[in-house]
Order: structure tokens, then sequence, then C-alpha cells
């Protein structure tokens, strides 16, 4: 018996016999199941929390927003609202600037079928921004993906006024300043940053 | 076998939590815990956690939770997709293997941002019963049904049961459904899945937990009166529901053996028993007399945060008897549709 398409549309229940051995003559007929698709669909509404709702609205007036940890001084962004160094609540709001420079890239060469909006090749990085202590991803565009380097300063480059949400995805991507690269002295320290300020 | 002892505990619950994500509310409770015994995160031998990215609605999201204790540099660290009750069991075999003396547990759960009863049809079987999209009150009504037409319990009974539960949350402040209610009131109630009311299901919470434990000599040096786990089990049953009966629970009535319940007078039970169903099968599986106390806290029926509550009877086990209120509970917990799985330990003060 030939493979059955897969059945795409998930209000078609699937069919209901499994083998011909022993089936009832009168479902003999019947298709074999090929495959079991159980449709699933479960909406939530979600809560970002304190720290990332204050980092999201903030998103609205082009700020970004970063919390400090009160016993290590580090500088966290996007705040989750707790250090992971210390165990403890974030607190004190800081203000970064859109400015930073490249941490650690990659370059994407294959397509993803769900972002049609990347098309490779594209520059994807960890970016640290001027006064924080973890880096954070986001898009290098407005360059060649070949030309960026460790240490590439880069800014963000926003959606124009009249689009701007509380959502993050109002950065669309950081682009180079054409400023001298920042050497990075303590490669091996990358993702391990602890800057007290 | 080592003797393991809870130490200190602290809980939150409310009927949601629409403000905070899951590790801001969190941190409070976790930094309660061990502050109540002087610890702190490097002081732990192991941490364990318990949560579910169904409830979440979000892959891997017990990951954002663990930076609420303080994880660089690196600590021994594990997860289970199950009630915290689990994770409490992973510990205590960790500190039985004796290379660690002191364990952090934690879990929580935040159902109000989707349909629980939806959410809960996902953990049925892929083939036969998960197409059907059985949502969870209908699935325990129908074991409802089989339990009533058994003439093991009445309707009566059951609404004895839902009654007694809010006269004990009266005085529990974590109780999110605690105003008194009289049998007949509850007999009048309109059917939420015939024949369940209102009454004889869980009440919804959104919380957590977070616990310390600690093997011998440690736990007396912590606490004044350590609370030992004497004994503890978990079993399973079949997940297919037709496969088993559905009047019964096996897999407690095992589990309470094998933890000892019944070797000794027990001064009360905290029963993970989400439905007033659930609790009349427990108590008979479990062998509890009526001079038990059952659910002193309310239970379930009085505040059920999915993946914290099987842990949550622990904690109420653990405070009544450290207070002095008792000195032999049975502790109970369960996961799955209509009690597939059961956990039962035995817990005793010094």
């Amino acid at each position: 018996m030939p493979a059955q398409p897969f059945q795409q549309d998930p209000s078609v229940p699937p069919s209901c016999v499994v083998e011909v051995t022993g089936v009832p003559e009168k479902v003999a007929s019947t298709e074999p199941v090929q495959s079991v698709r159980t449709p699933i669909r479960m909406e939530y509404t979600y809560t970002p929390g304190r720290a990332l709702s204050d980092y999201l609205v903030a998103m609205k007036d082009k700020k970004i927003i970063a919390e400090r940890c009160p016993e290590t001084g580090q500088v966290f962004v996007p705040p989750r609202g707790v250090s992971p160094v210390a165990g403890v609540v974030t607190a004190g709001k800081v203000e970064l600037p859109a400015t930073g420079y490249v941490e650690s890239f990659n370059i994407t060469r294959v397509p993803i079928a769900t972002r049609p909006d990347l098309e490779p090749p594209y520059c994807s990085a960890w970016i640290l921004l001027d006064g924080a202590s973890i880096s954070f991803m986001g898009l290098v565009i407005n360059c060649e993906p070949e030309s960026v380097k460790l240490g590439t300063r880069v800014r963000a480059v926003w959606k124009p006024d009249d689009e701007l949400e509380m959502a993050a995805t109002n950065i669309l991507g950081w682009e180079p300043t054409g400023e001298p690269d920042v050497e990075i002295p303590d490669i091996e320290r990358i993702g391990q940053k602890g800057d007290l300020e | 076998m080592r003797e393991i002892a809870i130490v200190s505990f602290a809980q939150r619950q409310e009927p949601a939590i629409t403000s905070e994500s899951e590790v801001e509310f969190m941190v409070p409770l976790m930094q309660q815990a061990k502050e109540a015994v002087g610890l702190r995160q490097q002081d732990m031998g192991f941490t364990c956690s318990g949560s579910s990215d169904f409830l979440a609605g979000q892959a891997f999201s017990f990951v954002m939770t663990i930076d609420g204790t303080g994880p660089v540099p690196p600590i021994s660290e594990s997860h289970v997709e199950q009630d915290g009750a689990w994770a409490l069991y992973e510990a205590w075999v960790k500190l039985q293997c004796g290379d660690v003396d002191t364990a952090f547990v934690y879990s929580y759960g935040k159902s109000s941002p989707g349909s629980l009863r939806d959410v809960l049809a996902t953990q049925m079987d892929p083939y036969y019963v998960a197409p059907l999209w059985p949502d969870a009150f209908s699935i325990e009504g129908l074991a409802a049904r089989m339990l009533l037409e058994s003439g093991k319990v009445s309707e009566r009974q059951l609404a004895e049961i839902a009654s007694r539960s809010r006269e004990h949350a009266s005085s529990n402040p974590h109780a999110v459904r605690n105003t008194p209610k009289s049998v007949e009131e509850i007999l009048a109630e309109e059917f939420v899945a015939d024949p369940l009311r209102p009454s004889d299901i869980p009440a919804s919470a959104d919380g957590g937990c977070a616990m310390v434990l600690a093997a011998g000599d440690r736990a007396r040096e912590l606490c004044d009166r350590p609370v030992w786990i004497r004994g503890i089990d978990h079993r399973i049953d079949s997940h297919t529901l037709g496969a088993r009966d559905l009047t019964d629970a096996m897999s407690a009535r095992i589990a309470a053996e094998k933890a000892g319940v019944g070797r000794d007078k027990i001064d009360f039970a905290e029963l993970h028993a989400p439905f007033t169903t659930s609790e009349a099968v427990l108590t008979e599986a479990l062998g509890l007399g009526d001079d038990v106390t059952i659910n002193p806290s309310g239970g379930p029926l009085a505040a059920h945060t999915m993946m914290a509550a099987g842990h949550i009877r622990f904690g109420e086990a653990f405070e009544r008897i450290a207070r002095g209120d008792g000195d032999r509970a049975v502790v109970h917990a369960t996961a799955g549709p209509v009690l597939q799985q059961n956990m039962v330990a035995v817990l005793e003060g010094e």
C-alpha cells in the first residue's frame, strides 16, 4: 500500500484502522493508518514580570533599561529581576546607551523557514553594551557580514518612531559605528565578565 | 539508611500572580528557606527543582528560575518535570548516597496564564486519549461516577470532605478557598463536571515553595526540631485509564506499605488529593483511620499550586510537627490523571 500523504488540516481526524491482519470484514477496505496527528493548541497570557515589563515599556521610548545587582554591582540586560551570580533581587534601574561592541559573532548561510525576513548570509552577535556586565544577542546589519570582527563598535538601528511598540523588536539590528575596534584583552573570560563600576 | 530531615520551609500561594515572573516570586522564598537555617547557596550540597514547561508555555522554562539560586560559580543542580515532591525524592536519594549533607529543593507553578484543564490533557497517551482532547475535570468526573456507583462513597460524604477542607483552611493563610460552606450548601451547588461540584475540584493557585533538607547531625545543628523522613516510596499505575480500577489507588496502597505507614500511630495526614474523590480513595488506600486528621491545612481543595502542591504537603506537615502539633504524619503527593502516580512518606519529629 503506498504511503498516504501527511494530513495537514488539523481539523480532519485520523483514520481509524491499524493493520489488515485480523481487521473485521466491514472495515477491511479502510485505509491503514500511516500516522496519527494529535492537534494541540494552547493559549497563554504571558506575563513578563516586573523587571522585563519595565524593560519592554521603556523600549517604546527607545530606551534600554538594565538592572544592577546590589551585591556585586554587575549590570544585567535585559533585566530578569534577579542576579544569577548572587541569587538576589536586582534593583536600581540603569539606562544604558544604545552602543556597544561585538563580543562574539556567527555568520549564518542557511535560511530558516519560519524567518523569511532573515536573508542569508546574515550576522548574529553577542553585543556588550557600554556599561553592561553581560552581552545580549542581536543582528549586525548595514554591513557585509564578513566585515564583522570581535570588538567591532556598533549602535542600535531603531524602527521608525511611528512604529515603536513595547517590544525588543524595536531594535532592528546593530550597525557598525566606524569607530576603531575595541581590543578585548581577556578573550578567555568572555561570558564571565564582572565589570564593577 | 541515613537519617534525613526537613529543616526549613517557605511557601506562597495566591489565586493568580500576574505582576511577577516565576523567578521574581521564587527568589524571596528561596532566601527565606535558606536564611531560616543560616545557610547560603554555596553551603548546599545539592539543589533540585520541580516545575513544568507546559504550564509556563515555554521550553526550558526552569533555566530562568535557576538564576534565583545564584548558580554562579556552578552548583550541583538537577530538575524534574514533576511536582516538587519528586525533586525532594531525588534530593533524598542524593543525600542517601552519602556525599552531601544538605540539599535545597524548590518547586513552583503558575497555571493562571493558560487553561489548566486543557494543559493537563497533554499528559495523556498521544495515540488513543490525547487526540480526544479530554479536559482534566471530565476525566475526574468519569472516575467520580465510577466511585459513586461502586457504593464506596456517597455524594454527601464527598460534600463533607469539601466542607471540612474549608473549615481547616480558615486557619491557613496560604489557602485561596477558605470561606465556610455547609454540606447542604455544597450539595446545592451546580455541577462543573457531573457528579463533581465546584467544591469538589481543586482550588487553583499560583505559587511555589522552597525547602532545606539535611542529614543526621547536620540537621540537628541547623534547627531545634528536625522533621525526619522515616520512610518514602513512590509507585506508578498504568497510563491507560481503562486498565486500572479508578475506584482504588493501587500504587498509593503499595507506596504506603513500603513507606511504613502502618507501623505506628499516625497523628495527621497531608494528602495531595486534588478532588474530594481523590481524598476518599486515598484515605482508604493508605489505611488511615477515623482518628487521623486529614489535611489540617485544607489540602489542595483549599490551594492547589500545580507542580508544588505535593511538595507543599511535605512543608505543611513539617511546620505542624516542628511546632509540636503532632509527632508522626503521613505525607502524600500525586501526579497524572486520577491518582496515577503516588508518593507516600512518613514524617516524624525529633
